[in-house]
């Protein structure tokens, strides 16, 4: 399986051997944004500052308790699609077709 | 035969006529047929299909139970079992498929080199995966026994045999389409009840922001605050604020289910079966929308079962029903012996209290709250029949997922890939059926008999995957130097460091009078509690495969490029389903 590796290498075109550690780096700095809200909201929000936030309400939820019972699941949700839409994205703009 | 027995033969019965007919359409005909599916599952038909394998007895039966007795301290299991998914679909599902293989243990061998971190692997996912079993197998036996009044035992035979039918003969291809059923089963009788018991607390149909709203009784109060109110009456600390132990417990806690959650096998097995990165990707998010119309509704249903059973026992302040008028539903859970009550001054009425010195209700089993709850909001006999077919269908789907991942680990791993290897396909097809029968024998076995440390194991199932699976799959895949070596010391010191922890303060296997540090928040460290600790295991195994592979010893020139090639989805792409 190693050799079947190597030769698929060296067929392919050098140009997308380059693009490689650029797309990498995109994605990682994506996945470094996603991160950041994903700790933001529920560790952040619905954890260290929950009794901050709970001063302020959101029609009958404190909004500390709402962040940790409701809206991180919320975010978690989206920030999915996010991170799958701008890896679409990436892959168009590099030419990747999967 | 009463109305409800009636209405819930025909749930149960109905819903087991459903899967068998799915299995027989779906039947597996190869060994990727058998592991994968072929790689042929749409992301959506994935999504629905992950998020009944990830739903278990524990969300469907006992999560609001739980979140209604500890409030917002229950908000561990909400993020914890969500956000998981954030973890999985940005560092591991499309890695994985890109790499395009059939189990956990195969990937990790590939990109470690390593037979040893092969076997490592697979020990992990047996242990994580049969402790999760047991779970299971006792909630089929508890649901039938209840519902239709049959013997323990036979309801786990039952559920044994409808199990061992379309996992077996399907393989992942049967698996995954009756748990697509089982999913809108499960769903519908989650939301069911709570819709209609949102619309009667607070006139809002959506439990969700039912929850948020103010009560029905024109009174303008919000029903979360009605809640503070009553239950800091009866002397509990405030729904709303209630904290789990300490700050650093709830993050460490919080922290180990969602690693945990993206490190159990029997799910990220089901990132295989989609046909492509793209999908693999998407599929998490769909997952994730399936799972969170359960978790978001879940919070509601614990407050308002809360509230409900406040109501029921308190009218009105200071009023207390006579126990001679207890409802129904009462009397039926207080035979199965989870509902306890017990007149300590002799006035004839139940008094509930935080106090235990006056409290009545001397029992109240937090599974109870999910079951009870349609009943005790006066629901019509169809509802609760569905509750039924629903808890099963939660059961049986993580049941067979996890079958799945046990016997494809033993035939795949142990049997094809390090003793056999020149076992034909059939053969392992074969080897694949007879484990999962064996793994099926002896899940019955252990749910009938229950080791004494089953009710712990499902934490530690967690802590498991958090401490050695997942940072190994992770490290294979954002480092190209970490080696076998490092992957193996690092899984064996963040299990060993995990076990330890777990064992010195709930005992040896559980042994309690074997625990040699006692299990008292003094003794813990940093306050950390022991389900939490898988966190802090997690931690050890990144620190010793880090170390190891900075002092010396680094991935051989092969790992780099497979790590290149699986970071880049496209053409590369190593064709391994064969058709």
């Amino acid at each position: 399986m190693n050799q079947s590796v190597n030769e698929q290498k060296t067929t392919e075109p050098k140009s997308t051997r380059l693009s490689g550690a650029q797309y990498w780096r995109e994605n990682l700095k994506l996945i470094a944004i996603c991160l950041t809200v994903w700790f933001a909201v529920s560790f952040g929000c619905g954890i260290v500052l929950v009794e901050p936030l709970n001063e302020i309400r959101l029609g009958g939820y404190k909004l500390g308790f709402w962040f940790a019972q409701q809206g991180s699941i919320y975010t978690f949700v989206a920030l999915v699609f996010y991170y799958t839409r701008q890896m679409n994205k990436l892959d168009k703009k590099f030419g990747i077709k999967d | 035969m009463d109305e409800l027995k009636l209405y819930t033969y025909i749930a149960v019965f109905g819903s087991f006529a459903l899967y068998f007919a799915i299995a027989w359409w779906a039947r597996a005909a190869s060994t990727s047929d058998f592991y994968v599916a072929s790689g042929h599952v749409g992301p959506v038909q994935n999504g629905m299909a992950i998020a009944a394998d990830w739903m278990s007895a524990a969300s469907f039966i006992s999560m609001a139970g739980l979140i209604a007795f500890l409030g917002y301290g229950g908000s561990v299991f909400l993020m914890g079992w969500t956000g998981g998914y954030v973890l999985l679909a940005t560092l591991l599902a499309p890695y994985m498929r890109k790499h395009g293989k059939f189990t956990v243990p195969e990937f990790i061998a590939d990109r470690f080199m390593s037979r040893t971190a092969r076997i490592v692997a697979v020990i992990c996912l047996i242990i994580a995966s049969l402790t999760y079993i047991i779970g299971q197998m006792k909630g089929v036996g508890v649901a039938f026994s209840r519902f239709l009044e049959v013997d323990y035992g036979v309801g786990l035979g039952i559920g044994m045999i409808v199990v061992w039918f379309y996992a077996v003969i399907g393989g992942m291809k049967g698996i995954t389409y009756t748990q697509i059923a089982q999913y809108c089963v499960l769903i519908f009788a989650y939301t069911v009840p709570a819709i209609f018991i949102s619309l009667q607390l607070t006139g809002n149909p959506i439990p969700q922001l039912g929850l948020g709203s103010t009560l029905a009784d024109g009174s303008g109060t919000y029903l979360l605050d009605k809640l503070d109110q009553v239950v800091t009456d009866l002397g509990f600390d405030q729904y709303t604020t209630a904290n789990m132990d300490s700050r650093l417990d709830m993050f460490a806690y919080t922290l180990s289910l969602m690693i945990g959650t993206a490190g159990l096998p029997h799910v990220i097995m089901r990132f295989f079966t989609v046909p492509s990165v793209k999908a693999a990707r998407s599929s998490a998010g769909y997952a994730l929308v399936f799972i969170a119309l359960l978790y978001t509704v879940a919070p509601a249903v614990g407050a308002m079962a809360r509230l409900n059973l406040s109501f029921t026992i308190e009218p009105q302040a200071g009023q207390h029903i006579e126990y001679e008028q207890r409802p129904q539903w009462f009397k039926d859970w207080e035979t199965t012996g989870l509902l306890q009550f017990e007149d300590k001054n002799g006035d004839g009425k139940i008094q509930y209290h935080a106090d235990q010195q006056t409290n009545e209700l001397v029992k109240v089993d937090r599974d109870i709250m999910v079951l009870a709850n349609p009943a005790i909001a006066n629901l019509p006999n169809w509802v609760i029949a569905l509750v039924a077919a629903g808890g099963l269908a939660a059961a049986l789907s993580t049941a067979a997922g996890l079958l799945l991942a046990i016997s494809s680990s033993v035939s795949h791993d142990l049997m094809k890939g390090l003793f056999f290897t020149s076992l034909s396909e059939k053969r392992e097809l074969l080897a694949g059926r007879i484990t999962m029968t064996f793994s099926i024998l002896l899940a019955g076995y252990l749910g009938l008999n229950p080791p004494g440390f089953a009710a712990g194991t499902v934490a530690l199932a967690f802590g498991l995957a958090a401490s050695s699976i997942f940072p190994a799959l992770m490290m294979g895949i954002f480092s190209k130097t970490i080696s076998g070596k490092a992957a193996v010391a690092g899984m064996c010191a963040g299990i060993g460091v995990t076990l330890l922890y777990v064992f010195q303060h709930k005992g040896i296997m559980f042994v309690a009078s074997t625990s040699f540090l006692g299990d008292m928040p003094e003794n813990w460290f940093f306050g950390i509690s022991p389900n939490a600790f898988g966190a802090v295991g997690a931690l050890v195994n990144f620190a010793v495969a880090i170390l190891i592979t900075f002092f010396g010893d680094k991935a051989p020139e092969q790992a780099q490029i497979m790590v290149d090639n699986m970071r880049k989805p496209g053409s590369d792409s190593q064709q391994v389903f064969e058709h």
